[in-house]
């Protein structure tokens, strides 16, 4: 049987050969790279990056955008520190609140951008300033969270895995599950290809649109608890800018900005890869932090124009056919 | 702009003092000259916002480039010879030459502007950083403080900076076909190519003219500091000129555009910090006032809001 690549998956799988060889040339290069411990830490120290993109891939795919999603990650956490540490309430009530919060804030969101016909881009840009502002207003300092559920999920591994690092991997399956196999995510892809047409299949755009932002909300507001798992702390201005690795995460993962193409996974190797960047500058130790950032550019770069040659390749066939 | 004269009124009603100007030592001084001084980087990179998004783009990268601009202007004053004028030709250039690359992205690849853009805000940003080897650079140099905290004719510099780049600005689209250009590329691409507007070059030049506001923006930070900070400089400011752009009436579709409109909405974003901070609010506040601010004006700019006040009004 012949293998035949579909278009939508030869920039999954440039991002897999990318994430391959990365691990290989910084394994072949450092003693210890190829390791558990690097792997599992790679998975735990990317956890809440990889929750924010995950919901980010969903907004994505539909076509829209979230930059809410890093301001989210600090109100969450400070809105957890205050009530587990000011309010005296159990840690696991706070947190059911916050993630209602992230849930209700996502879907208000949603709600503006679908009923007012407002750009996602200007509504969730608000969204960003309010999130960070009410942040701020709980409180300016970082707050110590000091409570044994604390120390309990701290402690907790299976398998040399830390709790955080599973809730990245089961919270990724359910997302592969929702996007691939659920109603919900065949909306979302069929919004993100063409709205109109999506509208005229009857499909539900209006409650879709809605929900698609409540999941980045709850993904985000997820990302902030995970924030306080990590810190032990909440900080109003944690995940400044997290929003840019989250969609440079998403599109590094093969997922088109215009909407309709791209997989969950691929957002998984997308947040490896930044992971992986991060990691090889800790073993090189003389390289500085920015050069972090100008490699991301320079893979979103070579992305972004991979995706371009292939849309133009498959125009110049489809042209040619006829 | 009923926005504005509302916090205008507000401010004359309630804030004492707000609208005195004083004349001290040959300088006019008062809140509202904070006010345009202080809004100096806003308004000239909404300037050059205004022109890309009219064409249907958003350039995000202008904060990253004014990091860019500080960066340059300090290394060239610190550690080379070269004068005043050499500093601020090379440092625009390197500004100009970046919002071309953006435009090249756009124009010519035909990425997506958020997209296209978000490369160099990314990149850009490390790019200071490693020209300043992640320090603050600070320097000592007359002529260059001048420019970010000088007087002329009793007005700061910066005021005068403003004016004349936005005289510049309306000039090329007013007086030239270029407005007409910009407006059209924005309103229909497909059709303006066809209508013979060699639509690339427009874009092109969109991008690089916000390229060159942001380094004047990025110079007047640099220099009203007297340093070069590449983490901070122009850090969110990106998005309070997109706001200024969408307050001052400039759909985010691209099309008609007004550089007064955005003139007036970068002030109303100072204008509104700076009320905030006089009247004592705490500074924790002020991010969640400008969200509903700028939340209400978009939403009373949004046709589906219109609509349903009409069919209320008519029913």
């Amino acid at each position: 049987m012949k293998l035949r690549l579909d278009r939508t998956q030869v920039p999954l799988l440039a991002t897999l050969v990318v994430f391959v060889l990365l691990y290989l040339a910084a394994a072949l290069r450092y003693e210890n790279f190829f390791s558990w411990t690097v792997f599992v830490n790679l998975l735990r120290d990317n956890a809440f990056l990889g929750l924010t993109a995950i919901g980010m891939t969903f907004v994505i795919l539909s076509g829209g955008i979230d930059l809410s999603v890093g301001a989210m990650v600090g109100f969450t956490s400070i809105l957890v520190a205050q009530l587990a540490q000011a309010h005296a309430i159990h840690p696991a009530l706070a947190i059911g609140t916050a993630l209602a919060a992230g849930v209700a804030f996502g879907a208000g969101m949603g709600a503006v951008i679908q009923y007012f016909a407002l750009p996602p881009f200007l509504v969730t840009l608000a969204g960003m300033f309010l999130a960070r502002g009410l942040g701020f207003v709980i409180s300016l300092e970082t707050l110590t969270i000091a409570h044994s559920m604390y120390g309990l999920i701290g402690d907790f591994s299976y398998h040399f895995f830390p709790a955080t690092a599973l809730l990245f991997l089961g919270a990724l399956l359910v997302a592969v599950y929702l996007a691939h196999y659920t109603p919900f995510g065949r909306t979302v892809y069929a919004i993100g290809g063409h709205e109109p047409s999506a509208l005229l299949l009857g499909l539900p755009v209006a409650r879709t649109k809605v929900l698609i932002y409540a999941l980045s909300g709850f993904c985000s507001s997820l990302a902030g608890v995970v924030y306080t798992f990590y810190t032990s702390s909440g900080n109003a201005s944690a995940g400044t800018m997290l929003e840019l690795d989250a969609i440079a995460a998403v599109v590094i993962g093969g997922t088109l900005l215009s909407g309709g193409v791209g997989y969950v996974f691929g957002t998984f190797i997308g947040v490896l890869i930044l992971g992986v960047i991060q990691t090889i500058l800790v073993f090189e130790g003389t390289l500085s932090s920015w050069w972090t950032k100008i490699v991301i550019g320079l893979l979103l770069l070579a992305f972004i124009l991979l995706q371009r040659l292939l849309q133009a390749r498959a125009h110049w066939i489809s042209k040619n056919r006829r | 702009m009923a926005a504005l004269l509302a916090l205008l009124l507000f401010n004359l009603a309630f804030t004492p003092g707000f609208f005195r100007l004083e004349f001290k030592d040959g300088h006019l001084y008062g809140s509202l000259i904070d006010v345009v001084n202080r809004a100096a980087p806003v308004l000239l990179v909404s300037l050059g916002m205004t022109l890309v998004i009219a064409t249907g783009g958003v350039d995000l990268s202008v904060g990253a480039v004014m990091a860019i601009a500080g960066s340059v202007a300090a290394l060239l004053l610190t550690r080379s010879e070269a004068s005043l004028a050499m500093v601020f030709l090379v440092t625009l250039g390197f500004c100009g030459l970046a919002g071309a690359w953006n435009g090249l992205l756009v124009a010519l690849f035909r990425i997506q502007p958020i997209v296209a853009t978000l490369i160099l805000m990314v990149a850009g940003r490390g790019i200071a950083q490693l020209l300043t080897g992640g320090q603050i650079i600070t320097v000592e140099h007359e002529g260059f403080s001048y420019l970010g905290n000088g007087y002329l004719l009793g007005l700061p510099l910066t005021v005068t900076i403003v004016v004349l780049v936005f005289v510049v600005a309306a000039a090329l689209t007013r007086l030239t076909a270029m407005g007409l250009f910009i407006e059209s590329v924005g309103d229909n691409e497909t059709a303006s190519r066809y209508a013979g507007i060699n639509v690339p070059a427009v874009k092109l030049l969109a991008y690089a003219f916000c390229g060159l506001c942001s380094g004047v923006a990025g110079l007047i930070v640099a220099s009203d500091i007297k340093a070069a900070d590449a983490n901070n400089a122009g850090l969110y400011l990106e998005l309070d000129a997109i706001f200024a752009v969408v307050i001052g009436g400039t759909l985010l579709t691209g099309g008609r555009f007004s550089l007064c409109g955005s003139m007036v909405g970068a002030l109303i974003i100072q204008a509104l910090t700076t009320t905030i901070l006089t009247r004592g609010v705490p500074v924790e506040y002020t991010l969640v006032v400008k969200a509903i601010v700028v939340l209400s004006v978009c939403l009373l700019q949004s046709e589906a809001l219109r609509h349903l006040l009409q069919r209320r009004a008519a029913g």
